[in-house]
Order: structure tokens, then C-alpha cells, then sequence
């Protein structure tokens, strides 16, 4: 495993630079872009939502920023990591590389997204008044790990599945925005009984975006549990998403 | 030995399953309309070659040889028997894929010889001269979908030779370009074997193959018909079918 880490370096760096050259290469704004196309969507939820779910939430534009930042990682990561296999098709079909890397190089794209939005996120939380930047932000540093390790589970999934149905595009699609209204973005479940607020948590990035919430605005360290749920989604979908590669490696030549 | 096979044999697949979404697989499932037809590409297989040799692979459309240079490259798993390499291994199936066309000639220089399997150190090296090979100076920082087809193959053929990897292949690589590039990488081939690398040559002109080639296979339908050191003999055998003399 080292070995072939090592043999392989050159070209996951070269992969990761043509995926980032080709996305801000023809766009003015660049990176720029990345960084604003979050905060519009946040400007808009805000303007719309505010009246209706602000006046029960504090700190509510932070607490629409938390959902924000993690499911446009999710979406962008896993959206991308889908077409990773089909778009790359080009080359595993002529020369013989992992297939596994070029949907890890469109994830450190994502994830590199996705810190810079964190950064423009953490400003927001210093300027928010009330929400001191604490030590423990710190352990943010878990759940991004978690999501990170359940994108690329996803990712893997999504792209073997995009291999064999092309319409997986469609239904992924649709899934992602039904996904979005089942992660309290922009409401909060507290309105809810209390087991319909534990269906919640059957859905991971609603596990991951409120490890968010507890650390930035209540200032609580979630428990040993929650951390072990957090861990178990990202583990339990890169397992599957491995098991699928491994099964199907040889096959997606036929599919292409 | 560098390269050695022993009774490769590749299932290959086709039908109606490629580009279909899962409402279509389901209806045709349901219609019994559903069609996959497997077939062995390649069958029986054996041959193995020293330093230094060039294997030219002869055979009709159809017969199996880009089947088998996939297996040999590693792209396929051999369905059966197994397949033994040494060393570092570059293949040229269908030139001027995998290209990226929105990146320059550089940057595709760069992304095609780490795909190659070398370092950076040795792409930084070895540039100059690949890009001086083929004769692309002007074009460096062009996006890659500017270049011509001959261009293309010219670049491709350069990355692949100049790289001195132990294994060379070579799928109708030498028919493109024109006619002084041609003779400039046919003496290029001479040297990279004259340095002890291993080729395989895929060619339809039959000419080449005779003039250039050590080995011999030659694959009909799948089948291995003769493998041998006799270029000429083969070859001439290999026409006699052509023309239709005997039947296989």
C-alpha cells in the first residue's frame, strides 16, 4: 500500500492539478467563484428563512451557515466523485492505474472548496456577536475527517453505480435535494416530538452538521456516542463503497 | 524473460447493457429482452519474450490483438492463465487517447508520463528532448485540442519512446505522422530495441512488420495459429491466407 502510494504520488498530484486547472481556468472570478456561490446561496436562504424560522433559532444566520458549509461539501464532492470513473474513462481504458484515484483527486478539489468556505465561515462566526472562537473548535476537525472519509465512500458508490445506469445522474439528483430538506438546513427540529427528532439522526449529514452546531453555537461537546455514530456512517460507507471497486474493478471496462 | 504468458485466455462481454439507465434494465429484463453475449476474445495464448526482442502481432479485425495487448499491459485480467511482467511498462493503445484537450501540450506531457508510472524528477528531465522529438516547440502552451491529429501522434509516440521503459507496445502506432516523421521513429524504435527494451508491435502493414519484427504471433479469432522466431515464414503464410490460398 505504502509502495504504490509512493509510485503514484506524481500523478494524483498531476490528476489534482488538471481537475483544478479545468474548473477555474475559463471562469474570471476563479476561485473567487467557489468561495461566493455558497455565500449567495446563504444570503438568499437568509433573506427568505429569517422570518419564518429565525425568531426561534439563535444565532440563526450561523446556524444556517453550519448546514450550508457541510451540504454543499457533500453535494459538491459526491456530484463530482460520481463522473470521476466515466469522464476519466479515457485513460484506465488505455493505460493501467488505479481507478481509485481519480476520484480521490476530485475530492481533495472538493475539500480544498470546501476550506476555504470554512475559512469565510469562521469569519462569520467571529463577527457574529456572542460566539467567541473557542479552543474547542478544534474538534471540528473530527466531523470534517468523518464527512470527508463518507464522500469518498459515497463517491465510490456513486461512480460504479454511474458506470453501469447512466440515469443514477437523475436519481442522485433528485435524492441530493430531498437529502437537503431532511438535514434542517434551515429549520429546527426542536419543533418536532422527540422521536421524530432521533429519525433525524438516521441521516449522517444531519449528524455532521449539527456536531457543527453544538461546537460553534451551543458551545457543548457532543458525547463519546455521537462521536462513535459519526465515525460509523463514514466507515460503514467507505466499506461498501471499497467492497464495490473491488468487486467491479475489471468490469467497468466492459461499460465503457 | 521479460515478459511471459501462459495460456491467456479473456472473456469479453457485449450487448445491451452499455449506456442503458435502470428504468431500460428493468423493462428489458421483465421483456426477457435482455442480451449479453459473452464471447473468448483471446484463447489459449502462450508465448514469452527475452530482452531486446520485438514481437510483431499479425491478424485479421477481430482476431483478438487489442484484447490481448490489454491483458499485457495489465488493463485486463486474463479470464484465464496468467500473464508475468518485469519491469516498467509502456503502452501505446490508440494514440492521442487520454489526452486531456483543455490542458497545454506541457501539461499533458506531464500527466501522460506520471501515468506512465515515472517521477517528476525524470519528466523534468526528460521534457526537452521529448518535446524537441516532436518537433512541438511552438505549441508548448497551446491547449492540446488545437494540435493536429499527426501532432498528436507525434507527442504521443515521443512520451512513450523517449521515456525508455523495460516494455514498449504499440498499437498502429508507426502508420501516422507523415513520411520523415515516420522514418525518424522508425529509427527511434531501432534504437530504443538496440538498448534492450522489449517491443510489441501492432501493425496492419504487413512490410513493416517483416522488417522490423524478431517474433511472430499470429492470432485468428481469438486463437494463437503461430508463434515463432521465423518473421518471414509466418509473414508468408500469414499472406498466403490472406489471399485466400487455405482457410483456418
Amino acid at each position: 500500500m505504502f509502495q504504490k502510494m509512493k509510485k503514484y504520488r506524481f500523478l494524483f498530484e498531476e490528476l489534482v492539478k488538471r481537475d483544478f486547472k479545468k474548473k477555474y481556468k475559463r471562469t474570471v472570478l476563479g476561485m473567487l467563484w467557489s468561495i461566493l456561490s455558497p455565500l449567495l446561496t446563504l444570503a438568499v436562504m437568509a433573506l427568505v428563512f429569517s422570518q419564518f424560522f429565525g425568531r426561534s433559532t439563535e444565532h440563526y444566520v450561523i446556524y444556517l451557515f453550519c448546514g450550508n458549509l457541510l451540504f454543499s461539501y457533500f453535494s459538491d464532492a459526491t456530484n463530482g466523485g460520481m463522473r470521476s470513473l466515466i469522464g476519466n474513462a479515457g485513460i484506465f481504458t488505455k493505460v493501467d492505474v488505479p481507478k481509485y484515484m481519480f476520484l480521490l483527486s476530485r475530492n481533495v478539489q472538493a475539500f480544498i472548496n470546501f476550506v476555504l468556505t470554512l475559512a469565510v465561515f469562521l469569519i462569520f462566526v467571529i463577527v457574529e456577536p456572542g460566539l467567541p472562537l473557542r479552543w474547542s473548535f478544534l474538534l471540528l476537525l473530527y466531523p470534517i475527517a468523518c464527512i470527508t472519509v463518507f464522500n469518498i465512500g459515497v463517491g465510490m458508490v456513486l461512480s460504479a453505480l454511474y458506470v453501469f445506469f447512466r440515469d443514477v445522474e437523475y436519481l442522485y439528483g433528485v435524492f441530493t435535494m430531498l437529502l437537503m430538506y431532511l438535514s434542517a438546513i434551515f429549520y429546527n427540529i426542536s419543533a418536532y416530538p422527540l422521536k421524530i427528532q432521533y429519525l433525524f439522526y438516521a441521516n449522517p449529514i444531519y449528524v455532521y452538521i449539527r456536531y457543527f452546531r453544538k461546537i460553534v453555537i451551543e458551545n457543548d461537546i457532543p458525547e463519546p456516542g455521537f462521536h462513535l455514530l459519526c465515525a460509523f456512517y463514514a466507515l460503514a460507507m467507505l466499506g461498501i463503497g471499497c467492497w464495490m471497486y473491488k468487486k467491479y474493478n475489471h468490469r467497468f471496462l466492459y461499460y465503457v | 524473460m521479460i515478459l511471459e504468458l501462459h495460456d491467456v485466455a479473456v472473456r469479453y462481454i457485449t450487448g445491451d447493457f452499455k449506456e442503458i439507465g435502470i428504468k431500460e434494465y428493468v423493462m428489458r429484463k421483465l421483456k426477457h429482452n435482455y442480451t449479453v453475449r459473452e464471447f473468448w476474445a483471446v484463447d489459449g495464448v502462450s508465448f514469452s519474450l527475452e530482452k531486446g526482442d520485438m514481437l510483431g502481432i499479425i491478424g485479421t479485425n477481430g482476431a483478438g490483438k487489442s484484447t490481448l495487448l490489454k491483458a499485457v499491459s495489465g488493463i485486463m485480467e486474463p479470464t484465464k492463465g496468467r500473464v508475468k511482467r518485469e519491469g516498467t511498462i509502456a503502452a501505446l493503445l490508440e494514440l492521442g487517447s487520454g489526452f486531456d484537450g483543455d490542458l497545454t501540450v506541457k501539461e499533458n506531457t506531464y500527466l501522460r508520463g506520471a501515468m506512465l508510472g515515472y517521477t517528476r524528477k525524470f519528466m523534468d528531465e526528460t521534457y526537452r528532448d521529448i518535446i524537441d522529438f516532436a518537433e512541438l516547440e511552438e505549441y508548448e502552451d497551446r491547449p492540446f485540442k488545437q494540435l493536429s491529429s499527426g501532432m498528436k501522434s507525434r507527442l504521443a509516440f515521443s512520451i512513450a519512446s523517449l521515456v525508455r521503459p523495460d516494455i514498449l507496445i504499440l498499437d498502429e502506432v508507426l502508420s501516422v505522422g507523415d513520411g520523415a516523421f515516420r522514418k525518424k521513429s522508425e529509427n527511434k524504435m531501432r534504437e530504443i530495441i538496440g538498448g534492450g527494451a522489449t517491443t510489441i508491435l501492432v501493425s496492419h502493414s504487413l512490410e513493416q512488420v517483416r522488417e522490423m519484427c524478431s517474433k511472430i504471433l499470429w492470432l485468428h479469432k481469438g486463437r494463437q495459429i503461430e508463434f515463432g522466431p521465423d518473421a518471414e515464414g509466418i509473414c508468408d503464410r500469414y499472406q498466403d491466407f490472406l489471399d485466400g490460398k487455405f482457410k483456418l
